[in-house]
Protein backbone atom coordinates (compact mmCIF):
# COMPACT_ATOMS: atom_id res chain seq x y z
CA UNK A 1 0.00 0.00 0.00
CA UNK A 2 2.83 2.76 0.45
CA UNK A 3 4.33 1.36 -2.12
CA UNK A 4 1.42 2.14 -4.64
CA UNK A 5 1.09 5.97 -2.68
CA UNK A 6 4.78 6.27 -3.87
CA UNK A 7 3.95 5.56 -7.01
CA UNK A 8 0.57 7.64 -7.33
CA UNK A 9 2.72 10.21 -5.94
CA UNK A 10 5.59 10.08 -8.11
CA UNK A 11 3.96 9.76 -11.39
CA UNK A 12 0.78 12.27 -10.69
CA UNK A 13 3.65 14.99 -9.83
CA UNK A 14 5.64 14.38 -12.89
CA UNK A 15 2.78 14.25 -14.80
CA UNK A 16 1.51 17.97 -13.08
CA UNK A 17 4.25 19.28 -13.52
CA UNK A 18 4.92 18.16 -17.58
CA UNK A 19 1.30 20.07 -17.78
CA UNK A 20 2.35 22.99 -16.89
CA UNK A 21 5.44 22.71 -18.41
CA UNK A 22 3.03 22.00 -21.77
CA UNK A 23 1.30 25.65 -21.23
CA UNK A 24 4.27 27.57 -19.88
CA UNK A 25 7.30 26.65 -22.26
CA UNK A 26 8.45 29.22 -24.96
CA UNK A 27 9.40 26.93 -27.43
CA UNK A 28 6.98 24.66 -29.09
CA UNK A 29 8.83 21.81 -29.59
CA UNK A 30 10.17 21.64 -25.59
CA UNK A 31 6.13 21.76 -25.82
CA UNK A 32 5.54 18.47 -27.68
CA UNK A 33 8.57 16.99 -25.36
CA UNK A 34 7.04 17.87 -22.29
CA UNK A 35 3.24 16.75 -23.96
CA UNK A 36 5.24 12.98 -24.32
CA UNK A 37 6.24 13.02 -20.80
CA UNK A 38 2.44 13.95 -19.73
CA UNK A 39 1.37 11.00 -21.84
CA UNK A 40 3.33 8.75 -20.92
CA UNK A 41 2.94 9.45 -16.73
CA UNK A 42 -0.49 8.77 -17.04
CA UNK A 43 -0.47 5.99 -19.33
CA UNK A 44 1.92 4.48 -16.42
CA UNK A 45 -0.76 5.32 -13.66
CA UNK A 46 -3.49 3.32 -15.88
CA UNK A 47 -0.88 0.28 -15.97
CA UNK A 48 -0.72 0.57 -12.21
CA UNK A 49 -4.25 1.04 -11.36
CA UNK A 50 -5.25 -1.99 -13.17
CA UNK A 51 -6.37 -0.46 -16.21
CA UNK A 52 -3.14 -2.31 -18.63
CA UNK A 53 -5.06 -2.50 -21.93
CA UNK A 54 -6.07 1.11 -21.71
CA UNK A 55 -2.30 2.49 -20.53
CA UNK A 56 -0.53 0.54 -23.34
CA UNK A 57 -3.13 1.75 -26.02
CA UNK A 58 -2.22 4.99 -25.00
CA UNK A 59 1.17 5.03 -25.10
CA UNK A 60 0.42 3.38 -28.96
CA UNK A 61 -2.21 6.29 -30.01
CA UNK A 62 -1.25 9.47 -27.68
CA UNK A 63 2.83 9.18 -27.98
CA UNK A 64 3.36 7.07 -31.19
CA UNK A 65 0.74 8.64 -33.44
CA UNK A 66 -0.22 12.59 -32.01
CA UNK A 67 2.82 13.68 -30.31
CA UNK A 68 4.56 12.47 -34.03
CA UNK A 69 1.97 14.75 -35.67
CA UNK A 70 2.46 17.43 -33.54
CA UNK A 71 6.14 17.65 -33.69
CA UNK A 72 6.18 17.02 -37.35
CA UNK A 73 3.68 20.12 -37.67
CA UNK A 74 5.37 22.39 -35.66
CA UNK A 75 8.94 21.71 -37.26
CA UNK A 76 6.80 21.77 -40.83
CA UNK A 77 5.33 25.23 -40.20
CA UNK A 78 9.01 26.67 -38.55
CA UNK A 79 7.43 27.50 -35.54
CA UNK A 80 9.94 26.88 -33.23
CA UNK A 81 12.67 28.46 -35.29
CA UNK A 82 10.28 31.45 -35.02
CA UNK A 83 10.17 31.13 -31.04
CA UNK A 84 13.85 31.16 -31.27
CA UNK A 85 14.54 34.16 -32.08
CA UNK A 86 12.88 35.93 -29.25
CA UNK A 87 14.54 32.89 -27.19
CA UNK A 88 18.04 34.02 -27.64
CA UNK A 89 19.28 31.04 -28.84
CA UNK A 90 19.71 30.30 -32.21
CA UNK A 91 21.40 26.88 -32.48
CA UNK A 92 19.22 24.03 -32.94
CA UNK A 93 21.13 22.52 -30.05
CA UNK A 94 18.97 23.91 -27.47
CA UNK A 95 16.48 21.44 -28.12
CA UNK A 96 19.09 18.81 -26.98
CA UNK A 97 19.48 19.09 -23.13
CA UNK A 98 15.79 19.38 -22.85
CA UNK A 99 15.01 16.64 -24.61
CA UNK A 100 17.80 14.19 -23.10
CA UNK A 101 15.98 15.51 -19.75
CA UNK A 102 12.89 14.36 -20.81
CA UNK A 103 14.10 10.88 -22.27
CA UNK A 104 16.17 10.03 -18.99
CA UNK A 105 12.80 10.75 -17.17
CA UNK A 106 11.00 8.76 -19.52
CA UNK A 107 13.40 5.98 -18.71
CA UNK A 108 13.40 5.54 -15.25
CA UNK A 109 9.55 6.00 -15.40
CA UNK A 110 9.60 2.46 -17.48
CA UNK A 111 11.88 0.82 -14.67
CA UNK A 112 9.98 1.84 -11.96
CA UNK A 113 6.75 0.59 -13.39
CA UNK A 114 8.16 -2.80 -13.87
CA UNK A 115 9.22 -2.67 -10.17
CA UNK A 116 5.79 -1.25 -9.15
CA UNK A 117 4.14 -4.27 -11.21
CA UNK A 118 4.82 -6.51 -8.48
CA UNK A 119 3.49 -4.66 -6.13
CA UNK A 120 -0.21 -5.08 -8.25
CA UNK A 121 -2.03 -7.27 -5.92
CA UNK A 122 -2.13 -5.01 -2.83
CA UNK A 123 -2.50 -2.09 -4.46
CA UNK A 124 -5.29 -1.23 -2.05
CA UNK A 125 -8.11 -3.18 -0.60
CA UNK A 126 -10.98 -1.03 -2.79
CA UNK A 127 -9.80 -2.28 -6.25
CA UNK A 128 -11.79 -5.08 -6.73
CA UNK A 129 -9.47 -7.78 -9.17
CA UNK A 130 -11.50 -10.51 -10.87
CA UNK A 131 -9.71 -13.33 -12.55
CA UNK A 132 -9.78 -12.74 -16.04
CA UNK A 133 -7.62 -9.95 -17.62
CA UNK A 134 -8.57 -6.34 -18.48
CA UNK A 135 -8.11 -6.78 -21.47
CA UNK A 136 -10.35 -10.04 -21.69
CA UNK A 137 -12.91 -7.71 -19.85
CA UNK A 138 -12.54 -5.18 -21.93
CA UNK A 139 -12.81 -7.19 -25.48
CA UNK A 140 -15.69 -8.98 -23.93
CA UNK A 141 -18.02 -5.46 -23.95
CA UNK A 142 -16.37 -4.25 -26.64
CA UNK A 143 -17.33 -6.66 -29.37
CA UNK A 144 -21.09 -7.34 -28.33
CA UNK A 145 -22.48 -4.66 -25.98
CA UNK A 146 -20.86 -1.49 -27.82
CA UNK A 147 -20.60 -2.95 -31.46
CA UNK A 148 -21.66 -0.25 -32.97
CA UNK A 149 -20.30 2.60 -31.50
CA UNK A 150 -17.09 0.70 -32.34
CA UNK A 151 -17.71 1.05 -36.21
CA UNK A 152 -18.98 4.11 -35.16
CA UNK A 153 -15.72 4.97 -34.45
CA UNK A 154 -14.09 3.27 -36.93
CA UNK A 155 -16.17 5.64 -39.09
CA UNK A 156 -14.91 8.85 -37.64
CA UNK A 157 -10.97 8.07 -38.15
CA UNK A 158 -12.22 7.65 -41.92
CA UNK A 159 -13.90 10.54 -42.15
CA UNK A 160 -11.04 12.64 -40.19
CA UNK A 161 -8.54 10.91 -42.37
CA UNK A 162 -10.05 11.86 -45.51
CA UNK A 163 -10.96 15.15 -44.28
CA UNK A 164 -7.01 15.43 -43.30
CA UNK A 165 -5.87 14.50 -46.75
CA UNK A 166 -8.04 17.08 -48.59
CA UNK A 167 -7.53 19.85 -46.43
CA UNK A 168 -3.75 19.53 -46.86
CA UNK A 169 -3.77 18.54 -50.40
CA UNK A 170 -2.60 21.01 -53.19
CA UNK A 171 -2.43 20.80 -56.70
CA UNK A 172 1.20 21.92 -57.93
CA UNK A 173 1.78 23.03 -62.22
CA UNK A 174 4.63 21.15 -63.85
CA UNK A 175 4.19 17.54 -62.11
CA UNK A 176 3.04 14.67 -64.46
CA UNK A 177 0.32 12.78 -62.68
CA UNK A 178 -0.96 9.58 -63.82
CA UNK A 179 -4.65 9.40 -65.32
CA UNK A 180 -6.67 6.46 -65.62
CA UNK A 181 -8.96 7.89 -67.87
CA UNK A 182 -6.63 9.05 -70.22
CA UNK A 183 -5.41 5.72 -70.10
CA UNK A 184 -8.44 3.76 -70.65
CA UNK A 185 -9.44 6.14 -73.03
CA UNK A 186 -6.70 5.87 -75.45
CA UNK A 187 -7.43 3.75 -78.88
CA UNK A 188 -4.90 2.74 -81.59
CA UNK A 189 -5.17 5.54 -83.77
CA UNK A 190 -3.94 7.82 -81.35
CA UNK A 191 -1.23 6.14 -81.13
CA UNK A 192 -0.16 4.52 -84.24
CA UNK A 193 -0.19 5.36 -87.56
CA UNK A 194 0.65 3.63 -90.60
CA UNK A 195 2.69 5.11 -93.33
CA UNK A 196 3.13 3.91 -97.04
CA UNK A 197 6.83 4.43 -97.54
CA UNK A 198 8.24 4.42 -100.74
CA UNK A 199 11.70 2.65 -101.48
CA UNK A 200 14.61 4.61 -101.73
CA UNK A 201 12.90 7.80 -99.79
CA UNK A 202 12.42 6.85 -96.45
CA UNK A 203 10.10 9.07 -94.34
CA UNK A 204 10.94 11.47 -91.50
CA UNK A 205 9.92 10.21 -87.85
CA UNK A 206 9.35 13.40 -86.13
CA UNK A 207 6.81 14.82 -88.22
CA UNK B 1 -2.35 10.26 2.71
CA UNK B 2 -1.18 6.67 1.95
CA UNK B 3 -4.40 5.12 1.35
CA UNK B 4 -4.87 6.25 -2.23
CA UNK B 5 -8.29 6.01 -3.03
CA UNK B 6 -10.48 7.34 -5.97
CA UNK B 7 -10.52 11.04 -4.19
CA UNK B 8 -6.82 11.11 -5.09
CA UNK B 9 -7.07 10.34 -9.16
CA UNK B 10 -9.83 12.36 -8.97
CA UNK B 11 -8.23 15.18 -7.71
CA UNK B 12 -5.22 14.38 -10.47
CA UNK B 13 -7.84 14.84 -13.20
CA UNK B 14 -9.19 17.79 -12.17
CA UNK B 15 -5.55 19.37 -11.42
CA UNK B 16 -4.69 18.48 -15.25
CA UNK B 17 -7.83 20.24 -17.02
CA UNK B 18 -6.91 23.08 -14.73
CA UNK B 19 -3.70 23.29 -15.94
CA UNK B 20 -5.34 22.90 -19.71
CA UNK B 21 -8.24 25.53 -19.19
CA UNK B 22 -5.39 27.93 -17.94
CA UNK B 23 -3.25 27.07 -20.81
CA UNK B 24 -6.03 27.74 -23.21
CA UNK B 25 -6.55 31.65 -21.59
CA UNK B 26 -3.06 32.31 -20.65
CA UNK B 27 -1.95 31.25 -24.17
CA UNK B 28 -1.70 34.30 -26.89
CA UNK B 29 1.67 32.92 -28.87
CA UNK B 30 1.04 30.12 -30.65
CA UNK B 31 -2.56 28.20 -31.84
CA UNK B 32 -0.45 24.67 -31.47
CA UNK B 33 -0.01 24.70 -27.87
CA UNK B 34 -3.47 25.79 -27.58
CA UNK B 35 -4.64 22.07 -29.16
CA UNK B 36 -2.14 20.81 -26.82
CA UNK B 37 -3.99 22.40 -24.32
CA UNK B 38 -7.37 20.46 -25.39
CA UNK B 39 -5.50 17.23 -25.19
CA UNK B 40 -4.51 17.49 -22.13
CA UNK B 41 -8.27 18.04 -21.35
CA UNK B 42 -9.18 15.17 -22.88
CA UNK B 43 -6.55 13.36 -20.86
CA UNK B 44 -7.92 14.40 -17.48
CA UNK B 45 -11.45 13.37 -18.55
CA UNK B 46 -10.37 10.07 -18.88
CA UNK B 47 -8.42 9.88 -16.00
CA UNK B 48 -11.66 10.48 -14.40
CA UNK B 49 -13.60 7.60 -16.25
CA UNK B 50 -10.53 4.94 -16.04
CA UNK B 51 -10.48 5.99 -12.32
CA UNK B 52 -14.46 5.38 -11.85
CA UNK B 53 -14.51 1.94 -13.83
CA UNK B 54 -11.60 0.41 -11.96
CA UNK B 55 -13.11 1.87 -8.20
CA UNK B 56 -16.75 1.40 -9.22
CA UNK B 57 -15.48 -2.23 -10.83
CA UNK B 58 -17.23 -1.31 -14.30
CA UNK B 59 -16.08 -1.84 -17.52
CA UNK B 60 -17.53 0.48 -19.53
CA UNK B 61 -15.71 3.70 -18.26
CA UNK B 62 -12.74 2.02 -19.55
CA UNK B 63 -14.99 1.64 -23.01
CA UNK B 64 -15.62 5.09 -23.52
CA UNK B 65 -12.11 6.26 -22.97
CA UNK B 66 -11.35 4.46 -26.10
CA UNK B 67 -13.72 6.47 -27.94
CA UNK B 68 -12.58 9.64 -26.34
CA UNK B 69 -9.08 8.17 -27.60
CA UNK B 70 -10.63 7.87 -30.91
CA UNK B 71 -12.09 11.43 -30.99
CA UNK B 72 -9.08 13.07 -29.85
CA UNK B 73 -6.86 11.05 -32.29
CA UNK B 74 -9.35 12.20 -35.35
CA UNK B 75 -9.70 15.90 -33.72
CA UNK B 76 -5.86 16.31 -33.54
CA UNK B 77 -5.53 15.01 -37.00
CA UNK B 78 -8.18 17.84 -38.49
CA UNK B 79 -7.10 20.47 -35.85
CA UNK B 80 -3.04 20.30 -37.04
CA UNK B 81 -4.58 19.93 -40.76
CA UNK B 82 -6.62 23.11 -40.67
CA UNK B 83 -3.13 24.85 -39.16
CA UNK B 84 -1.37 23.84 -41.99
CA UNK B 85 -3.51 25.18 -44.34
CA UNK B 86 -3.88 28.43 -42.62
CA UNK B 87 -0.41 28.92 -42.53
CA UNK B 88 0.33 27.97 -45.90
CA UNK B 89 -2.53 31.11 -46.90
CA UNK B 90 -1.37 33.51 -44.28
CA UNK B 91 1.98 32.58 -42.94
CA UNK B 92 1.56 32.92 -39.10
CA UNK B 93 -0.07 30.92 -36.80
CA UNK B 94 0.21 33.49 -33.77
CA UNK B 95 -2.62 33.86 -31.76
CA UNK B 96 -2.72 37.81 -32.11
CA UNK B 97 -2.76 37.89 -35.18
CA UNK B 98 -5.28 35.35 -36.70
CA UNK B 99 -8.23 37.58 -37.41
CA UNK B 100 -9.58 36.49 -41.07
CA UNK B 101 -12.93 35.54 -39.61
CA UNK B 102 -13.76 38.91 -37.59
CA UNK B 103 -15.51 39.70 -40.46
Amino acid sequence: MIAHAFFFYFFSFIAVVSAIMVTVSRNTVHSVFFLILDFISISSLFIMIGAEFLGMIMLIVYVGAVAVLFLFVVMMLNVAKQENTWFKSSTNSAHIPIGLLVGIIIFFEVIIVIGGWKYKPDLSSKIILSDISNTHSIGNVLYTDYIHLFQLSGMVLLVAMIGAIVLTFRKRDGLKRQSYFKQLSREREDGVSLVNVKSNEGIKIDD
Amino acid sequence: MIDIGIGHYLVLGAIIFLIGIVGIFLNRKNIIVILMSIELILLAVNINLVSFSIFMNDISGQIFTLFILTVAAAEAAIGLAIIVVYYRNSGTIRVEEIEKLKG
